[in-house]
């Protein structure tokens, strides 16, 4: 399976995301944000960090940046998408993704391993996983809290469109164990025809017993599935 | 021509700073305060003479780039 991660100024998790896809037999390429041209590729991804710095708006530059519309053309041609913290932030801006994330409702800067339950496991993203699983990934932002109008969150419950949700050690989705403030605990979204999956949590961080656990290598092996 | 453009988030979303800081003037005895919503403001000059048309240009700036429509409103004024 061939993947693209594309890599604007300000990317820091595009290594991370390439060593994950490596380490998962992926056939990764590396491509610059200035790029016209995107490689042939089954999978691109939009990594994590704080692409331009986060100026205007996290996510606003680089949704505006050449290969973008590269990838709008690829995503619409059914090409998978997979936008990771800043690159869910990036698909929302791009219109790939409806809604949008806000600063988080606490105004701090979150990075710790939070519990996520698996909505939708009948997706190109989540299929090794089993409903309701609960996984440890790690956060990492300072705008995830997820919002968007309540015509697009009754599309979300209706379509099935909600891959992930927080929730505490016994997969309860309460206020408590909601970090930033979204929208009913919302983690990770997908569009319509189900090929682009936006999620703040970093699965490619959690792919190793050495640094942290293996609860985001399903999610890999999803794809290659 | 030069416009001032403020953004602002909408009445319904929720504005944690603007809200810090409303609390902070509160605790410093500004009693008479109401509510606050903390906003952007960007200045723009655009090369023409003509008022509509150049109103049009910072409008069409507004919606492809300033501001994100699902959470922001924005007026612009010319100075």
């Amino acid at each position: 399976m061939k993947s693209s991660v594309i890599v604007f100024p300000g990317s820091n998790c595009d290594r991370d995301i390439a060593v994950a896809l490596e380490k998962m037999q992926f056939k990764n390429q590396m491509v610059w944000h200035k790029d016209t041209k995107l490689p042939k590729s089954d999978l691109i991804v939009v990594p994590g960090g704080f692409s331009y710095g986060d100026y205007l708006r996290s996510g606003a530059i680089a949704g505006k940046s050449l290969i973008i519309d590269e990838v709008i053309k690829a995503a619409n041609s059914g090409c998978l998408v997979l936008g990771i913290c800043n690159g869910f932030q990036i698909l929302t801006e791009t219109g790939l993704l409806k809604g949008t994330l806000l600063r988080n409702k606490n105004l701090k800067f979150i990075n710790k391993d939070v519990q996520i339950k698996v909505l939708n496991n009948e997706t190109k993203f989540t299929n090794k996983y089993k409903k309701d699983q609960i996984l440890k990934i790690n956060i990492a932002h300072n705008e995830g809290n997820f919002f968007t109008d309540t015509k697009h969150l009754d599309e979300l419950k209706k379509e099935n469109l909600i891959a992930f949700k927080y929730c505490d050690e016994n997969g309860n989705g309460n206020q408590e164990a909601n970090p930033n403030g979204s929208l009913e605990n919302i983690a990770g979204i997908l569009n319509d025809k189900k090929n682009i999956l936006g999620m703040m949590p970093h699965p490619e961080r959690m792919v190793d017993d050495i640094i942290s656990n293996k609860d985001g290598i399903n999610l890999f092996s999803s794809l290659l599935n | 021509m030069k416009f001032s453009v403020t953004v602002t988030l909408k009445k319904d979303v929720l504005d944690p700073q603007g809200k810090v800081v409303e609390n902070t003037l509160v605790n410093m005895g500004m009693n008479n305060l109401k509510s606050i919503r903390q906003g952007k403001h960007f200045e723009i000059e655009v090369d023409e003479n003509d008022q509509k048309n150049a109103e049009k240009k910072v409008d069409e700036m507004c919606k492809k780039l300033l501001v994100n429509l699902i959470i922001e409103d924005y007026k612009i004024n010319k100075i």
